[in-house]
């Protein structure tokens, strides 16, 4: 299990600082924003964020005021009716502040890590990361997967905005990052013309099915602000997975760089 | 693209290669999936701020 210890240690340290520099990026391009978005939410009713009964609920609220047009004053009101109940079964979570963050960076250098594992061994399957530059390629093309491609059809979302139904986004996330993936892997490494046409099927065909999508997209989240965060997702998870790439190439430069037998120093 | 011939384990036999990376790419999705879409509410709240700014689906 050589190789896979050290697929695990590459990924561990890439994973690590990658997360560390989203969390840091998140703490003041994100996180800010969700805060005032869970204000609005909480003029709303409650933190309802447990929201197993919340889509049908807040369509009734929404049919209510939708004529207010913007007023998130006009909707507060009726949205608390509704919504209130559901922050009983919230269960556990971080206290406000410096807990709040330190579970954030801990999700961060996590997933960083749990991202980086699957960046190493597909690259790994390609020939590996050979050095910084390659990895920032690597890098884009985890960010085309992860973030660009299922954002198209499910916008980064900010606390109190509606959404369908969590379980069918769950699905159709994993399933437009997975075409997305096989999309670009046929046409990186194919080099076929009816191949990359495939490819080009199967990047779009998730579009063309079409993300699940809310009944109502009434919100009193302000536009202004849910582009900004739009802008702010986008940009730091660009910034996370060009960094995730080009550690690994450095580290893993490293790992078969010192030894002269390059090949048989870590089997 | 010179080092394509350099691994990191390049000795190993090709199908225990193939079985220790799907394993360790296996781990990773894992690993995400766990913190990002896990249903148990206390694991949504812990990452809840980490969901929102990676655009996972949440709530």
């Amino acid at each position: 299990m050589n190789l896979f210890r050290n697929v695990v240690f590459v990924a561990a340290v890439a994973g690590l600082v990658a997360g560390v520099v989203l969390a840091c990026l998140q703490a003041y391009a994100t996180v800010p924003l969700i805060l005032k978005a869970e204000v609005y939410e909480q003029a709303g009713g409650g933190r309802h964020h447990d929201h197993a009964a919340a889509p049908a609920a807040s369509n009734d609220a929404v049919s209510t005021v939708a004529p207010a047009g913007n007023a998130m004053s006009s909707a507060a009101p009726a949205t608390a009716e509704v919504t209130a109940p559901a922050e009983e079964d919230e269960g556990w979570a971080p206290a406000d502040g410096v807990e709040r963050f330190a579970f954030s960076v801990v999700a961060n250098v996590v997933t960083g890590i749990g991202f980086a594992l699957v960046l190493v061994a597909v690259s790994e399957f390609a020939g590996g990361v050979g050095n910084w530059r390659q990895g920032v390629f690597w890098g884009l093309a985890g960010f085309a997967v992860f973030t660009l491609a299922p954002g198209l059809g499910l916008q980064p979302e900010l606390p109190a905005m509606p959404a369908a139904d969590l379980l069918a986004r769950q699905i159709w996330w994993t399933a437009t990052a997975a075409a997305t993936a096989i999309g670009l892997g046929l046409i990186v490494f194919r080099r076929s013309l009816p191949l990359t046409i495939l490819a080009v099927l199967l990047i779009v065909a998730p579009h063309i099915v079409g993300a699940p999508q809310p009944d109502s997209f009434e919100t009193p989240i302000p536009e202004g602000l849910h582009h900004q965060f739009v802008v702010a997702v986008t940009i730091t998870n660009l910034v996370f997975w060009l960094v995730l790439g080009a550690v690994v190439g450095v580290v893993r430069r490293r790992f078969t760089g010192t030894a002269t037998g390059l090949r048989d120093s870590f089997a | 693209m010179t080092t394509a011939s350099v691994s990191l384990g390049a000795s190993v036999s090709s199908q225990s290669r193939f079985l220790q990376l799907a394993l360790a790419a296996l781990l990773g999705m894992f690993v995400v999936g766990f913190v990002g879409f896990s249903h148990i509410d206390a694991v949504h709240n812990a990452a809840h701020d980490y969901r929102h700014s990676m655009a996972f689906p949440c709530h």
